[in-house]
């Protein structure tokens, strides 16, 4: 590679143009192909099932790899790359949380979820307790969790393409974010969630695909030699062998310790509380097929995240971490930039590595940002609208043109917020959603479904108690104000000082449902908790 | 005591009624497969995210024994790291193993003689 070479002249202003458009090319590719996929899937969504829940006709495997699609964002790919690439084993340590998660969701979660609920996680929630009440304190904490999740992704999508495409004004970075947020309500309004689905499924395959040609050439590079690659990597980063331990990123000091463990709570409880990895499961026809997609999706996750350590580490060994930095200082490009390293610094096959890797990075923020938006709607339409202020007397017409009508709203919310924090550093909002499903969602879940105690008011203070510490923990905490890296770095009222609040508030959640349950004079149901213990392990008059 | 709050219009017709649903409950069969399927799930997922814990604990406070070379450059910490990769995998082969097993076919009896409407 050229000692000359600089990635933020030549990513950010583009002086190689060709790959800008070779990028825009492939992009184009795609969002016109998942277009005819969608207006296909749109021709054949006919009723409420097709809409929520893509006619229930998705195979297992179908529907594994959509999980992973939807599983899979921006942040896992370009994010814990990154993070290896620049804090070695630290980076690891995030995939490892991240798939151990879904044994909860296999275990305790997937099936009795499809057995007994329709369209949405309130469908579960709900089903014992005062339908108008839990309804709406599930559909709050659906909307909340998936907002945050939407804001990380707009606002990544904003960043990749400026430091990408060349484009650094404020208006080309709104523009964007629009573009994002109108390409999200076309899939989710006309294609519903069966063309949510294939899209996830296309970009999975994209992802897959592009993660094991990089991986496979950095292997190739060392001869496939992991030992080697290794010992690159700790000697190329400057850190030695501490690179290869962990400790770079988190063992600073007792605090930055601590917040580790509070992440790693939030990671491997989160997952099976995330409502757009919930409803995923109404796809496939029965409980058995619900257990194949986790299979799957833990098979495909599981070896993409084996592959995002060849990514990081292979940057790490092949790239000064200077040159990593200054394009991005969370890492963020790495594997791009990896991309470019390896097809070569200034030839033909690095621009088109480059923009390969790049379309595959947008695919990946477009098909989760779709996902996330038909969880909102869903629940909205669903528990909200229907259930709530309809009091379950909706038609079903009625209540797919609200989804279609929150589609919109939600889409137009995310464009909104998403252009007011397109320079604010909102990374640390993706482990907040977790922290948030952990706390609110997962509480509750469990409860219902395995308690045979549990009221109403247990569920209320579980969710809403939840929900409100872990948003008023971050709200305090240094990922807001306090640090050059907070959303507002030139104010500070932050006191609590870790930047996860899992280890609080997903303790506080679970505590929650147990006094609430026992403070409160309310008899549990026993007949309909009866219903719900039989349908979610039998499958009885499962739809 | 539960009829007299019904959902709203949720279910489908042919759903058994509240009754039926309790006399299962109750039923000895079902009590069988609830106790495996628990005495299964629970304790494994107990042991899991204990097995977890342990990783995350070790690489933030057991810095010198994680970064013990065992071949090459491959220290305790990727071993351990790997070694939660495939503890993942096995537990997922062995749930879906065991359930189609053990809780499918009696899940599946139970379901069919509710559903015959017996």
């Amino acid at each position: 590679m050229s000692p000359a070479f600089n990635p933020t002249v030549t990513l950010a202003a583009g002086e190689a143009s060709e790959h800008r458009t070779l990028i825009i090319i492939l992009f184009s590719i795609f969002v016109l192909a998942t277009l005819v996929i969608t207006v296909w899937a749109g021709r054949q969504t006919k009723d409420a099932a097709d809409f929520y829940a893509g006619g229930r006709q998705f195979t297992g495997f179908q529907n594994g790899l959509a999980v992973s699609g939807d599983y899979m964002s921006a942040a896992s790919f370009l994010g814990i790359a990154g993070a290896i690439a620049l804090f070695g084993y630290d980076g690891f340590l995030y995939s490892i949380g991240f798939l151990v998660a879904w044994l909860v969701a296999l275990l305790l979660v997937a099936e009795p979820l499809r057995n007994s609920g329709r369209y949405t996680m309130g469908d579960v929630l709900a089903y014992r307790m005062r339908q108008r009440p839990v309804r709406t304190a599930a559909g709050t904490s659906t909307i909340v969790v998936s907002i945050f999740y939407l804001l990380a992704q707009m606002a990544g999508a904003g960043v990749l393409v400026s430091l990408l495409l060349g484009i650094t004004s404020d208006g080309g970075k709104i523009g964007i974010v629009a573009l994002v947020g109108v390409l999200m309500i076309v899939y989710v309004t006309i294609g519903g969630m069966k063309g949510t689905t294939w899209v996830q499924m296309v970009k999975a395959v994209l992802l897959i695909a592009g993660a094991l040609l990089l991986t496979f050439l950095v292997l190739l590079k060392f001869n496939f030699n992991v030992s080697d690659l290794l010992g690159s990597a700790a000697s190329n980063s400057g850190k030695g062998s501490a690179f290869l331990e962990p400790g770079l990123k988190y063992g600073a000091t007792g605090t930055t310790k601590l917040d580790f463990i509070s992440l790693g709570i939030a990671l491997v409880l989160g997952t099976a509380g995330l409502p757009h990895i919930l409803i995923r499961f109404y796809t496939v026809p029965t409980a058995k097929a619900a257990r194949k997609s986790v299979i799957w999706a833990i098979g495909l996750i599981g070896a993409f995240y084996l592959m995002t350590l060849a990514l990081g580490f292979g940057a790490a060994a092949l790239i000064k971490p200077d040159e990593i930095i200054a394009s991005n200082k969370a890492g963020n490009t790495a594997a791009p930039l990896l991309a470019l390293h390896l097809g070569g610094v200034d030839s033909n096959w690095g621009a088109i590595l480059l923009a390969t890797i790049s379309a595959v990075a947008f695919a990946t923020i477009l098909a989760v940002v779709a996902g996330l938006t038909l969880a909102s709607s869903s629940s909205f339409a669903h528990d909200i609208y229907a259930n709530v202020i309809k009091r379950g007397q909706a038609t079903e017409k009625q209540e797919m043109s609200a989804a279609r009508y929150a589609t919109v709203g939600i889409g137009a919310v995310s464009i909104l917020l998403g252009a007011l924090a397109r320079d604010l550093n909102v990374a640390g909002l993706v482990a907040l959603a977790f922290a948030v499903a952990a706390s609110a969602n997962l509480p509750t879940i469990l409860y219902s479904l395995f308690w045979k105690r549990f009221t109403t008011s247990g569920a209320l203070w579980s969710i809403y108690g939840g929900l409100v510490t872990a948003v008023g923990l971050v709200l305090f905490s240094p990922v807001v104000s306090g640090k050059p890296t907070s959303m507002f770095p030139d104010v500070d009222f932050h006191w609590f000082p870790l930047e996860n609040p899992g280890i609080i508030s997903i303790p506080v959640g679970f505590l929650l449902g147990i006094l609430g349950t026992y403070l409160s004079k309310e008899e549990p149901d026993a007949g309909k908790y009866a219903e719900l213990e039989v349908r979610s392990l039998t499958g009885t008059g499962a739809v | 005591m539960a009829t007299e709050t019904p959902p709203p219009s949720k279910t489908p017709a042919q759903l058994p009624t509240t009754e039926e649903f309790v006399a299962v409950q109750e039923s000895a069969e079902f009590g069988e497969l609830r106790r495996s399927y628990r005495g299964f799930a629970f304790p494994l997922t107990v042991g899991f995210i204990a097995w977890y814990l342990l990783f995350v604990l070790l690489s933030n406070y057991a810095g010198d024994f994680m970064g013990t070379k065992l071949f090459g450059n491959i220290n305790v910490a990727f071993v351990l790291g790997l070694a939660q990769f495939l503890t993942t995998f096995l537990i997922a082969w062995w749930y879906a193993r065991t359930a189609a097993a053990k809780f499918d076919p009696k899940a599946e009896a139970i379901k069919s003689r509710m559903e015959g409407g017996e």
